[in-house]
Parts: C-alpha cells; structure tokens; sequence
C-alpha cells in the first residue's frame, strides 16, 4: 500500500497500522488485507462485487473495520456488503471511503451497504467519507445503506463527511421492528461546487420502535445541499428528525421532512434550522482576540464536533 | 487609563428613519481601579461599552487607551491590546465547550486544573461543567457566571462588564465584589462596571452618571450618590418643555 492510500486510511478509519480484530481492506478495487476472527467471518460474494460479514450471536466488544480506499483516477465501483448480526451482539463497524484523484477522470464509490441485525443486538456504525487530490476529475461517492432491525435492536449511525467530496448522494432505507430503535447523526460539510444529498426514509413497524435522525452541516462556497428525511409511524412509536444547517457565502440547503403517522399512538417529530453564522458569536469571539476568520473556523468546526 | 474625546453616536430610529442621537459629546478620563457607569434605561450606558469595545463605532470623537488612539482599531485588535468584554446577555454557541471558550479567552489550551480555578473563582465546580456546550442547556445564570470567567481568564488591563448582576441573584454579591477585586490584584488594570446596583456602585472609586446620552456626573461615590439616591429630580424633556 502506497503513501497516498495511507493517508486515505488514516482519515477515513483512523488507521495508522493493522487494526484489531476483524478487517477487510480493499484498494483500487481489489483486496488489500483481511482477518478473521473466531466470532467474525468474512467471505468474498461470487455474484457480484462485495463481502458478507457474518457477526455469531452473542459476540460482544468486538470490531470490523471495511475502510476503501481509491487513488485510481477514473476508478468507478459498486460494492455491495452484508452485515448479519447474530442475536444479542454488541458489536463496532467502522466502514469508510477515501478517494484521492489526481487526474482528469471522475473516480466514483457507490456501497451499497445493508444490516440485518438480529433481536436485540447492538450495533454502533461509523462511516466517514473523504476526498483528496487536485485532478479536474470529480470524486463522487453514493452510499446505500438499507438497516433492518430485529425486536429489541438497536443501531447507532455515525456517518461524516467533511472534506472533498464533489458529488455525494447518500440513501438510508430502514425498517424498524417492536421495541428497536435507530439513531443516525450526520454531519457534512460542503465546499466549492460541491453537492451534498441526504434521502432517508424509515420505516416504523413495530410497537415502542424509536427513531432519530440528527443531522448538521455546513454549506460554503457555491455548494449545495438537500436534506430529506421521511419518517413513517406504522405503530406506537417516537419518531424524531432534526436538520441544523449553517450557510455561508452563496451556498444553499433545502431541508424537507414528510413525517406520516398511521398509527395514533405515532409521535413524530420535525425540526430545521437554517442561517447563517449569528453575527454576535463572531463578535463574542473577536472580544477573547480572535479574527473575524478564526472566530468563523472555531463556530464551524465546533458546530461539526 | 481609557480617554474619551467628544464621542458621540448616531442611530437609525427603525420605526421613523429618523437619526436620534444615543451619545452626544463625552468627554470622559477613566483612570481608576474601580469605575461604575449608571444611568436610567435608554441612557447610552451599553452604547458607550461597545464602543470602547469596538463592537460600535462612533459617529464622531476618539478613543485612547494608555494614550494610543484606538478609534479606528477593530475589535480583535483592541482584545489583544487588552481590552475585555462581558456581554450583558452572553452568547451561546453549539458545540463549543465550557474548555473550548475558557481556552480561547486564555490564549492558550487550558488544563482541567486551570479550567477549575477559572471557573471556581464564579462559583462553579469544573466537574460538572469544563465538557457542557454553551448551548440551551445552560441557565442564564450559568451563562453569565463563565462570561464573567472569561473576562478573568484574559488578565484584561481595561475589563468592561455590561451589567454582570442581571441573572446571578442566587450568587452572593459579595462574590462578585471579590472577583473585581482579585481581578485588579492579579492586573492592576481598571475595571468598568455597567451596574444599576446600589451595592456595586458602593464599591466604586469613579461613577459616571448618564443621561439622555450625556454626562450627567462624574466624581468619586461619595459625590455622586447623593445625587442619585435624592430622588424627586424632574425629567430633562418635561423640564424642556415646562
């Protein structure tokens, strides 16, 4: 693995060296490093591109690391992986893409990624997507991420996008059976003539299921962003979505809930803020010494922490 | 020492579009440990803060401090040339921490020890805040009380507090009498308190009476109060106009 591939890693899945426990590593479309564990098995797919990942039940404290890495200009992939969960895991994914392109074709990611977690197993998901390199070539990643949660699951998703990516269109399907509960926070920032699309849609199914939806981001530049996020109450249920924007300069961001409610124990709720940085955080800052540059850099990057 | 030569301050009335005169002509030396500017509501008391400040302009005069002009200085520069700032209604901020402010007003990246006598200094336990955001989640008083931590932790020759008692009654004044106090110890700079209290104007050596955006008094406490605590005084535009 070369220079530029490590620093992909590094940021996508804070790797500075082999991971522990369970890893698949996979590089300009190809395998780059695999282990196993006793609890953690992971097999290559023989129809299409792609790995299953099988967690046995009852598997606690143990992690699987996926990160991709493209430095390949041109590159254009589609990789489907499979998460199955046993019954009463406890258990860390961290998945992640980094794509450096240099040159003047557009490389492109699209995982499709999708869970199947059994009765109440815990899963904590981190995804982390990151672009780098100066080619005139866009670097575009679109993650699927299809959730379904067994009674009495649970799945915390932490999904970052920070930096480089020209073209993202992000789409979160999940099912969410009695007693389960999902919680998704997102945070993206966008630059230049970037273009950010979030597309969830959850599925409340069964009885006491509880959902919530975080997202936060900053849009700079001319870049653009849309936020939607479409919750359906099918049963009792708490359902929560909350859109926190930031614009700056001439960017724009569209935030659109449909929340519908077909049960009359459904709770549901939406709430977006949009605007720009408050002129009196800049001022507050300015008083302790900072410039009107910094005080903007420290209010974004606290705003994404 | 803060020098104020003929400042005034113009405005825009939102409703009329009419400029209506928020300072009009301070002269004003401010040399003292202590120095309390008080005055009726409307009288131009934030006003003049910020624009020592910087965070205002005025529409006419110059500012010195120490003798250097800082009229046209922006905010950020007077902060580094020690001037500090507490907000009558301090500023909430998502995801900055209680560290991350303290840190900022330091100069430095603080240590949790530091952090705890920063903040035990207004009554709170680092513990339990050195991690909060400066969001929703914390009362005003909480707010007003780091606000105030924050001052200390910048060692400002000129500290200006806007109104610090507004939100901290639980808190003694005596606390906040001390705080002054052991802010001037640690640097030896002046300290100018927006305040309607009898009991912080008590402790001034300076008091500055405003009104109607003039000077109304200036003198030591023992000649101004008097003044101030005498009621029965007409009002300026009733008079004007009897």
């Amino acid at each position: 693995m070369d220079i530029i591939q490590q620093e992909l890693l590094t940021q996508v899945a804070d790797l500075h060296e082999v991971p522990e426990g369970a890893y698949n590593i996979r590089a300009n479309g190809e395998l780059a490093g695999r282990n196993t564990t006793a609890n953690i098995d992971i097999i290559t797919k023989e129809d299409r591109s792609g790995i299953d990942i099988r967690i046995k039940p009852g598997t606690k404290s143990e992690s699987v690391h996926i990160p991709v890495v493209l430095s390949k200009s041109g590159l254009k992939e589609s990789v489907y992986n499979d998460f199955f969960v046993g019954e009463d895991c406890d258990v860390t994914i961290i998945a992640g893409c980094g794509i450096h392109n240099s040159g003047p074709d557009d490389s492109a990611h699209s995982g499709i990624h999708r869970f199947f977690v059994e009765k109440n197993a815990k899963v904590r998901y981190v995804e982390k997507h990151y672009g780098s390199g100066d080619g005139s070539g866009e670097r575009i990643m679109n993650p699927t991420t299809e959730i379904h949660l067994a009674e009495g699951a649970s799945l915390e998703m932490e999904t970052v996008q920070i930096k480089g990516i020209d073209s993202t269109v992000r789409t979160t399907n999940a099912e969410v059976a009695q007693g389960a509960s999902l919680i998704i926070r997102e945070k993206i920032m966008t630059h230049g003539k970037q273009h950010a699309e979030t597309d969830f849609k959850v599925d409340m199914a069964g009885a006491d299921s509880s959902v919530n939806l975080i997202s936060r981001s900053v849009a700079k530049g001319r870049s653009s962003q849309v936020f939607r996020s479409r919750i359906e109450g099918n049963a009792s249920c708490h359902g929560h979505s909350e859109c926190d924007a930031i614009i700056m300069d001439e960017a724009s961001v569209s935030a659109i809930p449909e929340l519908t409610a077909n049960d009359i124990d459904a709770n549901l709720i939406h709430e977006a803020a949009i605007g720009k940085i408050a002129g009196e955080q800049l001022i507050k800052l300015m008083t302790l010494g900072l410039t009107e540059k910094e005080a903007e850099e420290q209010i974004v990057n606290g705003f994404l922490k | 020492m803060l020098e104020l030569r003929n400042v005034s301050f113009q405005a825009e009335n939102e409703d009329n579009g009419k400029e209506i005169e928020i300072l009009r002509d301070i002269s004003l030396t401010i040399a003292d440990q202590f120095v309390a500017v008080t005055g009726p509501n409307g009288s131009g008391k934030s006003t003049l803060a910020k624009i020592v400040a910087g965070i205002l302009t005025p529409t006419d005069g110059q500012i010195l401090l120490d003798g250097v002009d800082i009229t046209e200085k922006s905010i950020t520069e007077r902060a580094k040339m020690g001037i500090g700032f507490a907000f009558q209604q301090p500023v909430r901020f998502k995801g900055i921490t209680v560290k991350d402010l303290l840190s900022i007003a330091a100069g430095k990246d603080a240590d949790m020890s530091e952090i705890c006598s920063m903040l035990s200094e207004v009554g709170l336990c680092a513990r339990d805040y050195v991690n909060r955001e400066i969001n929703a989640s914390l009362s005003g008083g909480e707010l007003k009380r780091i606000e105030i931590a924050m001052i200390m932790a910048r060692k400002s020759r000129l500290a200006i507090f806007d109104e610090p008692e507004a939100g901290i009654d639980l808190w003694s004044f005596q606390n906040l009498i001390r705080v002054f106090e052991k802010m001037h110890e640690e640097t030896k700079g002046t300290i100018l308190i927006i305040s309607h209290q009898e009991r912080i104007l008590n402790i001034a050596d300076q008091i500055v009476l405003l009104s109607d955006g003039r000077i109304e008094k200036v003198g030591s406490r023992e000649e101004v109060m008097p003044e101030l605590l005498g009621a029965g005084r007409p009002c300026r535009t009733l008079a004007e106009k009897m």
